[in-house]
């Protein structure tokens, strides 16, 4: 079993998220992560899906995916040409005197504290998965009380881009 | 005799709209079919001022539809005001389920949509079991449900049910209306999707305040699908290497499978067929696709197929799958189907190639399309002088299909034999008839008993396996082709689940005509029972025979029908005869039949096609080095 980032590009419509990821389920799938948002298009809305699978039941998937009628275009992104970063918040646990280290931490990670309070500090990163899973090992010796993951988003690599494509503006 | 006639029962204000035409409401609704196009009609009539309802019924006028079956209620009662008055013929169904089905068998007889009404909440879920076996038949309907008003979507309101998430895995797309000057629209794009491509059921939900709500009328809408582009059209270097491949197999088979019926390519597959001499087998749902009688057709593949076609694909080195998709009850365990087989995967679906079997030349493309670009590069091959001799296959399969024909032993106990009671209603109704099964042991046998030489004679529920399909898709296919005889070849089991649509049958003027295949019990489950659960009989004796509850003779009487019954050899053909006589009432004829006949061949659930039983303890003698 591989992860695989899979780029879906959606009529932004009621329902739509909702008919994607009832298919993954459905199908057997688990997602391991979801991200939804507008495009450069107001008209496409743009999911990232990070699954776990091997490939030929993945490409399975892919093919009943296109079969949805609001489906516009799905591309898988190869991790060596994109980029894919998720964001993180964390609320850690900082008395006075592990302050100093954990903003040492902080400062390594190139992550930023977005809010103080006496006893903790709430450290927003971002970054790819990999960095951000470090980043917690770090982080967990002082004490998480609360955090907060957003799903991964990536975007390939170079001056090509992803586009609903000639369909969408001829309709 | 006091059963009603469609004269005296008719609606009285059909009849005055009736009165115009040239005869009553079944030949008018065949004037109205000849008259009205499949496709959607291209009319521009001004844009109108109109309420929603208004609207959704002008739009299926403009769509060509002549018939809808449903039931109204109080969310989508606005529609039926306007309906009232409409060229489109609603008949009025007993049950919601009835509707569906009535527009799988229109679709099914006819190559038109289907479409079925509803109001929200317990009407809309009436329709699931309908919708879901038009799903996995890939048949083109369109379901129509109201909603609550838009404001109490989401609180529970009333018969309030959310539809389209419902029915989300279970329809080719759906849609919720959110206001009136987009039915028009939704209701073209419904249609289109239905129909083209991979054909499946759509459902439109509309709230009942957007069929009250003033909109205006324009037609043709403009339809807004950009992700929506079926491919037709296969590759051309696909076509050529599948024409390559059947030029040099020794041992190949054409797969022929439901698409090719609605792709309307019957015609093509004959020749491409000739042309090559390769054997062919037609599915449970391709039956009539390619003529049984014809010296090349081994049958139907399968858990009850011939031990010839089974054997065909089990032994081939290429299987040229159309418009098929490898189901599980053609392929046995998958991991031991056609071993030796090169396949070729033709299909409209890009996401059933290689879905349950690898596809070593896959091609996306409509059946028709396929068929005639393989004819042609199948002629080139073989002007080239490739063509394999198939002869040697040939004697193989012909010594199979002398030695192990289809065929039953008389019962022991000397009651009627179903599948002497099915062949004999084929022989007599002949190959012009529509056949319409339920499921179970009658449906395999009507499947294997009865000659099917012409495309759409057979419907049948084969994806979903819908116990009380038969009674209301006869009904729809009666409406649909109101001048062909439809039987509906029924278990005793499958009737009692939807058999009050007789009565909308009787009072509409729709005689179809119903053998109930009687054995008193679930014929198929007791089958199961006596073959894998030692013959532990647990609840599948319905007391149809021991109790005769109901009397099917009576119940026929109490809907409006003509009741008949048989219960020996010697009756059989003359019941027949006098069913096909009757042409103003529907038939019932209650055949009562013994229940230990079991259906064979058979490869048993979750087995090899290797493992095939041509009758119970009889596995085919078969010469391991012949093939």
């Amino acid at each position: 079993m591989t992860m695989h980032t899979l780029s879906v590009l959606v009529e932004n419509k009621p329902g739509v998220l909702a008919r994607v990821s009832g298919l993954f389920s459905r199908r057997g799938f688990n997602i391991d992560s979801l991200a939804v948002g507008e495009t450069e298009n107001p008209d496409v809305s743009r999911i990232t899906i990070v699954v776990n699978a091997e490939s030929s039941p993945l490409e399975q998937v892919t093919k009943q995916l296109n079969k949805l009628v609001n489906v516009l275009k799905i591309v898988e992104l190869d991790p060596q040409v994109s980029v894919a970063r998720e964001l993180l918040l964390v609320k850690v646990r900082a008395d006075r005197s592990a302050r100093t280290q954990v903003l040492e931490t902080v400062n390594l990670f190139r992550a930023r504290v977005v809010d103080v309070a006496p006893d903790t500090l709430t450290i927003e990163a971002t970054g790819t998965p990999d960095k951000l899973d470090a980043l917690l090992r770090d982080l967990e010796p002082f004490g998480i009380k609360e955090m907060v993951q957003s799903g991964l988003v990536a975007i390939g690599r170079g001056s090509r881009s992803i586009t609903a494509g000639p369909a969408l503006r001829a309709a | 005799m006091t059963r009603p006639t469609p004269e005296t029962l008719a609606h009285t204000a059909r009849r005055a709209r009736a009165a115009t035409e040239p005869a009553g409401d079944v030949d008018s609704t065949a004037a109205r079919g000849a008259a009205t196009p499949a496709v959607p009609a291209v009319r521009t009539p001004a844009p109108a001022q109109v309420s929603g309802a208004g609207s959704l019924v002008r739009s299926l006028e403009a769509l060509g539809v002549d018939v809808v079956f449903g039931i109204p209620g109080g969310a989508i009662l606005p529609a039926y005001d306007p309906l009232y008055d409409s060229t489109v013929r609603h008949i009025l169904v007993r049950h919601e389920q009835g509707a569906g089905h009535a527009a799988t068998g229109y679709a099914q007889a006819t190559g038109k949509v289907g479409v079925c009404i509803a109001t929200s909440g317990p009407g809309a879920t009436n329709l699931v079991t309908p919708i879901a076996d038009a799903y996995m038949d890939s048949v083109a309907m369109v379901a129509i449900t109201g909603q609550v008003a838009r404001p109490s979507i989401g609180t529970d309101a009333f018969q309030e049910a959310d539809i389209q998430g419902i029915t989300l895995p279970i329809t080719k797309h759906n849609f919720l209306v959110q206001t009136p000057e987009e039915i028009p629209r939704v209701l073209a794009e419904a249609f289109h999707l239905a129909s083209t491509g991979r054909p499946g059921p759509v459902l439109v939900d509309i709230p009942k305040d957007v069929l009250q709500a003033s909109t205006t009328f324009a037609w043709p809408p403009t339809l807004d699908l950009p992700g929506y582009r079926p491919t037709l059209h296969p590759h051309g270097k696909q076509i050529r290497e599948a024409a390559r491949l059947m030029a040099g197999a020794r041992r190949p088979v054409l797969y022929v499978g439901g698409g090719v019926l609605k792709a309307g390519a019957t015609e093509g597959l004959r020749r491409l067929a000739e042309l090559t001499g390769i054997p062919v087998v037609t599915t449970l749902m391709a039956l009539g696709a390619f003529p049984d009688s014809h010296p090349q057709h081994l049958g139907m593949p399968g858990m009850h197929g011939t031990v010839a076609a089974v054997y065909g694909l089990q032994k081939a080195d290429l299987i040229v799958a159309l418009g098929a998709r490898f189901d599980d009850r053609v392929t046995g365990k998958l991991d031991s189907f056609a071993p030796d087989a090169t396949v070729v995967h033709a299909d409209i679906d890009p996401a059933e190639i290689g879905k349950n079997r690898h596809a070593d030349v896959p091609i996306v493309g409509d059946a028709q399309h396929v068929i005639d670009e393989l004819i042609a590069a199948v002629t080139v091959e073989r002007s080239a002088g490739h063509g394999g001799d198939l002869g040697d296959w040939w004697t193989q399969l012909d010594d199979l299909r002398n030695r192990y024909p289809l065929g039953y032993d008389e019962p022991a106990d000397g009651t009627l034999s179903p599948q002497y009671v099915i062949k004999r209603l084929g022989e007599i109704a002949g190959p012009d008839a529509i056949y319409v099964a339920g499921v179970g042991q009658h449906q395999m046998w009507a499947s294997q008993f009865i000659s099917y030489e012409k495309p759409h004679t057979w419907l049948n529920s084969g994806g979903l396996g819908t116990m009380g399909y038969a009674v209301p898709a006869a009904m729809g296919a009666k409406v649909g082709r109101p001048d062909t005889v439809v039987w509906a070849v029924d278990g005793d089991g499958c009737f009692q689940m939807t058999n009050q649509e007789l009565a909308t049958c009787a009072l509409e003027g729709i005689p179809v005509k119903i053998a109930v295949i009687n054995n008193g019990n679930l014929g198929m489950v007791r089958q199961w029972q006596t073959l894998f659960y030692n013959e532990r009989y647990s609840n599948t004796d319905l007391g149809t025979h021991k109790h005769r509850i109901p009397d099917f003779v009576k119940l026929a009487e109490a809907l409006g029908c003509v009741g008949l019954r048989c219960e020996n050899a010697d009756d059989v053909d003359k019941t027949i005869a006098a069913a096909m006589e009757i042409n103003d009432a529907p038939v019932v004829i209650d055949f009562v039949v013994g229940k230990d006949a079991m259906v064979w061949p058979m490869v048993a659930a979750g087995t090899s096609n290797d493992e095939i039983m041509f009758a119970r303890g009889v596995r085919p003698a078969f010469d391991e080095d012949d093939i």
